[in-house]
């Protein structure tokens, strides 16, 4: 039955529309935890192409960082329309690319921690990193990240490197901003809690579910995963009395797009439910704007940071490389 | 046809895509400041602490392979054969999954620990760190030199086991004048081999090796070439990575001595050195070492495929799809690379066989190996700056995938093959040329019945190999693309380690299954006799 009435459907469609054999394509470059089938992407793009009359096309390379060395090889002649899920940190390399357009999307619907007014770059969703624990093995984790830094060596860590994963540059930034230039020797003491720094997330997180150590480096929004999906509440996360550091995820559109108007279209939907309710119990972050039926309640017992961290995109592409090289000479000794 | 136009295709492929895809994105950074890049003291600790890791892994895994294959030389007992092809397995699995699997064993509440509590031993930390490293490569490399050693010593004549049995020969002297001198053909070339995998090697060494001070001049790479996206830099250290490994691997093959071979009459003798205590049990030591080093990794990753998702992964399309592509991917890559192998080697033996020249057939087949030491970001970052002006790079994913694979299979195709093939030539071309056999005669009646297994081992590797690789079209972007490794990397960057255990239980088991058609299939059941 139901096949025969999409068939009609069609023909209906076919018959009324003779333009829609011409009809529009987005393409969207992003990355592949995004657009896998456990990710968001699947049901965003099922519903976009509910209402734009178009084919919503997913590019999905390696990483978050691999979508803008994608845009800025192929220049002038990249075939996106729209860049999704560039972090912060890479924010002011995007700019600098000069191949972005102003999305000229009304920002009202935003409901991020922190004021955002960029006119390039429109956000999706955010996140915080946290230091997720194993509630079986941790009776009383750090409240602080200085209590994790002076805790005792048997306290065992695991981190991503900030030379090849965004949560590790994370922890980098998130040091940097509670300790300043005395940064270095709490590198020096976190060093020898870490049982290990690995290349990824997948890695860490991973070794840390086969019990590698009690603590590892993740997001706030990792143990809304094991309640949600496995209906665990073992694995929580710490929170931190001096606040935690933010990681945003934006979109942007290219400066070389042929179909503005879509592109356009695009980040407005970003905005609305029918994108944003995917973010939560998909992608496994907070939503860019507040939702109509409102957050699921295992997220009213995640940690809420009193204090988001965030430093400005310029001053991160400043000093990146330095404070890199700083981490690296305070944990090799 | 000239002596060299079969490896000169083989080759130039080779150059095209290594070449091409460095020089590309040479030509694409502003500026190649090749000795600017080189002047940091951040790259020279990288590159002293790759050789030493490297070094010090290809030493170990070589020193605990002589023994293995020793003990699968002269031991036959209930399982060898699962054995030996379980060993090709390890250099298949994808670095994440043998991380968690050396992890399962050796980690903090890995079994060995286990073991260790329950014996009142208590647990320690011993995995991350230089043990981390060791444990990875040996885990990773030693079965393969094991592999090639045994092949080696099996060819060993019938009637040199015979003079060794009346001249009563014990187990010592057997080892220094019969195996040692077979071992040697062969092990400059596998070590050779396995030192370029260890210098390449990424997450083993980052994630095992404990921290940063464990960095390989590849993470360097990925670091100049994702997160600062400096080109120049990372085409001059790709370079040094190319030029460090050209350099030491020709070093080593200096070491290789030629082979020589006595007609054979084709009657198999038994050893005499399968008695005596000693030998029994370091035999026995040698293959509890090999069990636990590189089956319990792989028994660890078997067992985590069996938990609650299973059954809702087994049933799920995607993964069958997944399947699917892997094996055309697999077939595809391994058939080109036997070819591409053969070629190369009906080149080398004449260099070394009728020519007299072993220094420059070892050369030959080294060439075939560099692409090897190219790092797979430079190599999809040049090949995508290199044919995007040309073609689709979209519609190109599948054929370069396969080409890629191919390529990155051949130099284990000439290891398993080189030796087979100079031992058929040793035995049967003097009489080939002299009866005047050629050519498709040739191939069909003298080569074919004596490499038939070889060549089927050669290329149940290299399929097996492509199988389990991620493909440098997961840098490119994809849409269709769908492979087994990345619908593994999809479930866990989405939590779902359990779903990733089962796919990746799913990737081994499709690797031994694959693994032994080949063999059956197309190496016959039994070992034919000699002509």
């Amino acid at each position: 039955m139901r096949f025969s009435t999409l068939l009609f459907a069609a023909a209906v469609t076919a018959a009324a529309l003779p333009a829609h054999a011409a009809e529009k394509t987005l393409t969207v470059y992003t990355y592949d935890a995004f657009t896998s089938d456990w990710g968001p992407g699947p049901a965003i793009k099922e519903a976009f192409e509910a209402e734009c009359d178009c084919t919503l096309e997913f590019v999905a390379l390696d990483s978050s960082i691999g979508v803008l060395s994608r845009l800025r090889l192929e220049g002038e002649n990249n075939k996106a329309d729209i860049v999704l899920g560039l972090d912060l940190n890479i924010l002011a390399e995007a700019r600098d690319s000069g191949l972005l357009a102003p999305h000229g999307v009304a920002t009202d619907a935003l409901a991020l921690p922190v004021a955002w007014d960029d006119d390039t770059f429109l956000p999706f969703d955010y996140g915080y990193f946290a230091f997720v624990y194993d509630t079986e093995r941790l009776d009383s984790p750090p409240a602080s990240l200085k209590e994790l830094v002076e805790a005792p060596d048997d306290l065992k860590i695991i981190l991503e490197d900030p030379r090849t994963s965004t949560p590790g540059l994370g922890l980098l930034l998130w040091v940097r901003a509670v300790y300043g230039d005395e940064a270095p020797a709490a590198w020096a003491k976190l060093a020898r809690k870490t049982v290990t720094t690995t290349k990824g997330w997948s890695e860490a997180y991973g070794l840390f579910l086969e019990g590698e150590a009690p603590m590892v480096l993740s997001y706030t929004t990792s143990p809304a995963y094991h309640m949600i999906a496995e209906d665990v509440e073992r694995y929580q996360a710490a929170a931190f009395a001096e606040g935690h550091y933010m990681q945003v995820e934006v979109a942007a559109m290219t400066k070389s797009t042929d179909t503005p108007e879509l592109a356009r279209q695009f980040l407005q939907f970003m905005l609305s439910p029918g994108f944003q309710k995917n973010i939560p119990t998909a992608q496994w972050m907070y939503p860019a704007t507040d939702l109509p039926e409102g957050l699921p309640s295992a997220y009213d017992k995640l940690v809420d940071p009193a204090k988001p961290l965030l430093f400005a995109a310029e001053e991160v592409a400043a000093k990146r490389k330095a404070w890199v090289e700083e981490w690296l000479q305070a944990v090799s000794q | 046809m000239p002596w060299w136009l079969p490896a000169g295709i083989a080759l130039a492929l080779v150059a095209a895509v290594v070449g091409g895809a460095l020089t590309a994105l040479g030509l694409a950074a502003p500026g190649l400041d090749l000795a600017g890049n080189l002047g940091d003291a951040y790259l020279w600790r990288v590159v002293r602490f790759t050789l030493f890791q490297a070094t010090l892994s290809t030493l170990l895994s070589v020193a605990l392979a002589i023994p293995v294959a020793r003990a699968l030389a002269r031991r036959r007992f209930p399982g060898r054969g699962l054995l030996l092809r379980l060993f090709s397995l390890s250099l298949v699995i994808p670095t994440i999954v043998a991380i968690f699997g050396i992890a399962a064993v050796h980690g903090r509440t890995g079994w060995v620990n286990d073991l260790s509590e329950l014996l009142g031993l208590g647990r320690t930390h011993y995995l991350y760190g230089l043990t981390g490293i060791l444990i990875g490569h040996v885990f990773f490399n030693m079965p393969f030199i094991a592999r090639i050693l045994l092949q080696a010593v099996e060819a060993v004549p019938p009637e040199t086991w015979r003079v060794a049995s009346q001249y009563g020969l014990r187990s010592r002297d057997i080892f220094r004048l019969i195996e040692w001198p077979a071992m040697r053909t062969v092990l400059p070339g596998a070590a050779g081999l396995v030192f370029m995998l260890c210098f390449t090697s990424f997450a083993v060494v980052l994630t095992l090796g404990g921290g940063p001070k464990a960095t390989t001049l590849e993470v360097a790479v990925y670091q100049a070439l994702r997160f600062d996206f400096d080109l120049g830099r990372a085409v001059a250290l790709a370079l040094v990575q190319l030029g460090l490994c050209g350099a030491i691997v020709l070093a080593v093959l200096q070491l290789a001595v030629p082979g020589s071979m006595t007609l054979t009459e084709g009657r198999i003798y038994e050893r005499p050195d399968r008695g005596g205590r000693l030998g029994r049990s370091i035999d026995t030591l040698a293959i509890v070492v090999a069990l636990a080093l590189v089956v319990l990794p792989l028994a660890a990753v078997a067992v985590a495929g069996f938990n609650p998702k299973t059954f809702e992964v087994l049933i799920d399309p995607r993964l069958w799809r997944a399947v699917g592509q892997s094996l055309v991917i697999a077939l595809s890559a391994g058939v080109i690379a036997l070819l591409l192998g053969g070629a190369v080697l009906v080149s080398s033996r004449i260099l070394r066989h009728r020519l007299g020249r072993p220094g420059a057939a070892g050369r030959l087949e080294l060439c075939a190996s560099l692409i090897l030491v190219v790092p797979p970001f430079v190599l999809a970052t040049g090949l995508f700056v290199l044919l995007r002006p040309v073609a689709d790079v979209f519609a190109l994913g599948m054929p370069l995938v396969i080409l890629v694979n191919a390529l990155m299979a051949l130099p284990f195709v000439v290891r398993f093959l080189g030796g087979p093939m100079m031992e058929e030539a040793q035995r049967h071309d003097r009489l080939c040329q002299s009866l005047g056999i050629g050519g498709w005669n040739r191939l069909r009646l003298v080569e074919w019945p004596n490499l038939r297994r070889p060549a089927a081992l050669a290329l149940a590797v290299a399929a097996t190999l492509s199988l389990g690789d991620l493909g440098v079209v997961a840098l490119f972007g994809s849409q269709d693309f769908a492979t087994l490794p990345l619908l593994l990397y999809q479930a866990m960057g989405g939590f779902r380690m359990g779903e990733a255990a089962v796919v990746a239980a799913v990737l081994s088991l499709l690797c031994l299954a694959l693994f032994l058609t080949i063999e059956w299939g197309l190496g016959g059941l039994k070992r034919r006799a000699h002509v």
